[in-house]
């Protein structure tokens, strides 16, 4: 890493979300159109250089908000800026085209993300020819050049997709979304069709290349432990509403809202003489018909009157720290305890 | 635990297992030389990656795979005195989904779409226990409670589509337990599951192994489940099994240079945070790749040139622990374990 990160929030972001809304058309239900609400009021930054894990269960909006983020959606709300241009708005066209160029997307399936007639070479070179700025030498060096980036070997530009494993895979991936690049990259899920042996390798090159580079992700992944391994901060997704967003360290360490709490006391540990903490019940809301006020307070171990009725807003909690949870609110319980007094220091990871 | 059944024969025994699937190429080995056992009551995980052989030997247990596509060269699967890769098939529909049931990964698409809960539940009673219908009913009715599905007078005549992903799981494990088998094979049973969802059905699992008094052979890719569900564990690689030991044992202290590089590559949640993480260099081999020797030697740290002469033994380093790797058990000899313990 070059320049050493804070754990706060960056003030010069490269990224920025702020209060988007994502609704799509659900079909109809007695002759009434219905709408989904994917996700509500959903705001974060990534700075230059950073990581931020974006966490969450089937169906709480992490894949459409890594998709508006790149503008692959137009959200229904709120505003996205990217490099400091507003990719939502008036603007959208021109200046999605400006930064296309910088933002990268790599997805969970290496297999279905590259085209199986087509040689690894002229997969990788794909973005090249269509930005026109290389000749046909410059550009085969380039390929050359990629490949050896991402630890495979040079004759394979020559080979086709199936000729390699998951994990081999996933690098041509990697080397295409690097080809032109690029200063912010959207992974989404992109470890979890690999066998663990696997994964290691991919997520270390991912941080080796943000080293060298100084790459900006959004890495979105269900694994908690995969998101601790690879983010410099972490916002945990419920139902479409960010929950909480934390620098890493603290997230895992002190998680404050109870989701999230939840959820790393769900994961199973390679440890069988873990006491293993009570399993929560219940299961995520449908979004056609979310339940109102929190959406996590049906399944809350610490539901209070308040929760069933108003939606809790994102509130600082400590340094660096973002907690969307009554009990935070001033005179709950929570205020109390669990608060970190640690002063913002450089990223660990 | 079982010690009574234990004493006796085991409920199955699987022994020398071999399987072979037809390719292009010929026949290609999936699985070879696979031997353990399953005794009453028993609680066993699986474990290992892709191409493992995990799930080829599961289904080799009840015969599930096609016929004209596979084989078995060497090998035997015994429960109650029968052969069950060579019993008559008519025998096998007996068995499965009788003594031995089976749950698989994806709830999605194990179950009929056009058929209620209920019908589906009801199938397997009225095929093994000869139920009428109001009876075969009132007993999945019976089930759908068993597996803490609220609300189940109702549930049980929904289609699956009107279920969640969890829901649908806990219906697959009610068809499997419905006629009360010895043995529940649960195949990546939480692997298409939310974390918090997972967490649900493997405690399901857990109480209603201690309910019904059935043992289980979960096979998972996840130490992590592995860890918390199994009593003993069968570390798989590239078709055979590398090791084989009790889960406290296995978690102490890993002998097989494959089961530890699997423990070091997980991303940890509570441990230290490091800079890198381990991984295991190379890749896992096809299965009709050759592989002189030990087919974890090209990428084993402990190699040494008899690696590559000889395929390596399955050997008992002490009661309960069997290890594939000369290198690693030749250094714990019975004594050394003796003291260790």
């Amino acid at each position: 890493m070059t320049a050493p990160l804070t754990n706060t929030a960056p003030t010069d972001p490269i990224v920025a979300m702020r209060d988007v809304d994502m609704a799509f058309a659900a079909g109809r239900v007695d002759g009434r159109p219905v709408v989904q609400q994917v996700l509500h009021k959903v705001s974060f930054e990534i700075g230059a250089g950073e990581t931020l894990g974006l966490v969450g269960e089937s169906g709480s909006g992490k894949s459409t908000a890594g998709r508006i983020v790149v503008g692959l959606y137009e959200p229904t709300g709120g505003s996205v800026t990217l490099f400091g241009q507003p990719i939502t708005g008036p603007d959208r066209r021109a200046n999605l085209a400006n930064v296309r160029s910088r933002l990268q997307f790599v997805f969970q399936d290496p297999h279905a993300a590259l085209n199986p007639r087509m040689r690894v070479g002229s997969s990788i070179a794909e973005p090249i020819e269509i930005a026109g700025r290389h000749s046909r030498k410059d550009r085969d060096d380039r390929v050359r050049q990629l490949l050896e980036m991402v630890g495979l070997p040079r004759d394979s530009a020559d080979r086709f997709p199936h000729e390699f494993s998951g994990g081999q895979r996933q690098r041509i991936v990697i080397a295409r979304a690097l080809a032109l690049e690029p200063g912010f990259v959207v992974c989404d899920e992109p470890v979890s069709a690999l066998d663990v042996s696997m994964q290691a390798q991919i997520i270390n090159l991912l941080m080796d290349l943000q080293a060298r580079f100084g790459l900006s992700y959004l890495f979105i992944a269900h694994d908690l432990a995969v998101v601790r391994a690879i983010s410099h901060r972490v916002a945990v997704l419920y139902a479409g509403s960010i929950v909480e967003v934390a620098p890493k360290p603290d997230l895992y360490a002190r998680p404050q809202h109870p989701y999230t709490r939840a959820l790393l006391d769900a994961v199973p540990r390679p440890d069988p003489w873990r006491e293993r903490p009570p399993v929560i019940a219940g299961e995520v809301p449908s979004l056609l018909a979310p339940p109102p006020g929190c959406r996590f307070h049906t399944r809350c171990p610490h539901v209070m009157p308040r929760c069933r009725v108003d939606v809790p807003r994102l509130q600082s909690t400590g340094p660096g720290r973002l907690t969307a949870c009554h009990l935070f609110d001033e005179g709950g319980i929570a205020a109390v305890p669990d608060h970190s007094s640690r002063p913002a220091s450089h990223v660990e990871r | 635990m079982a010690a009574a059944g234990r004493s006796n024969e085991p409920l199955v025994s699987i022994q020398d297992l071999t399987v072979q699937f037809r390719t292009d190429r010929g026949w290609t080995t999936a699985v070879e030389g696979v031997s353990f056992d399953i005794g009453d009551g028993d609680c066993v995980g699986v474990v290992g990656e892709s191409g493992s052989g995990k799930s080829v030997t599961a289904l080799s247990m009840l015969r599930l795979h096609a016929r004209g596509t596979s084989r078995f060269p060497t090998g035997r699967v015994l429960h109650a005195g029968r052969d069950l890769l060579t019993a008559p098939e008519r025998e096998l529909r007996r068995i499965r989904g009788g003594d031995i049931a089976m749950v698989f990964q994806d709830p999605m698409s194990s179950l009929n779409p056009v058929l209620t809960i209920c019908d589906q539940i009801s199938e397997t009673l009225r095929l093994h226990q000869g139920m009428s219908r109001p009876d075969a009913r009132r007993r999945a009715i019976e089930l759908l409670d068993l597996v803490r599905i609220a609300d189940a007078p109702r549930r049980v005549d929904e289609y699956p589509h009107r279920l969640s992903g969890g829901m649908r799981q806990r219906v697959m494990i009610a068809i499997a337990i419905a006629c009360r088998p010895r043995l529940l094979i649960a195949d990546e049973p939480t692997t298409a599951l939310d974390v918090t969802i997972q967490a649900q059905i493997l405690e399901l699992l857990r109480d209603l192994r201690a309910e019904l008094g059935m043992a289980v052979m979960l096979i998972s890719h996840d130490l992590g489940v592995i860890a918390e569900f199994a009593r003993r564990v069968i570390v798989m690689y590239a078709g055979r099994v590398v090791e084989d030991a009790p889960v406290e044992v296995l978690f102490r202290k890993p002998l097989h240079p494959y089961t530890e590089g699997l423990m070091a590559s997980m991303p940890s949640l509570d441990g230290a945070d490091t800079a890198t993480l381990y991984s295991i260099p190379g890749r896992i081999p096809d299965p009709d790749e050759t592989i002189a020797g030990c087919r974890f030697g090209p990428r084993c740290s402990y190699a040494e040139p008899a690696c590559s002469a000889v395929p390596p033994e399955l050997v008992s380093v002490d009661g309960g622990h069997r290890v594939r790797c000369p290198p690693r058990t030749r250094t714990v000899t019975p004594t050394a374990t003796g003291a260790r313990q």
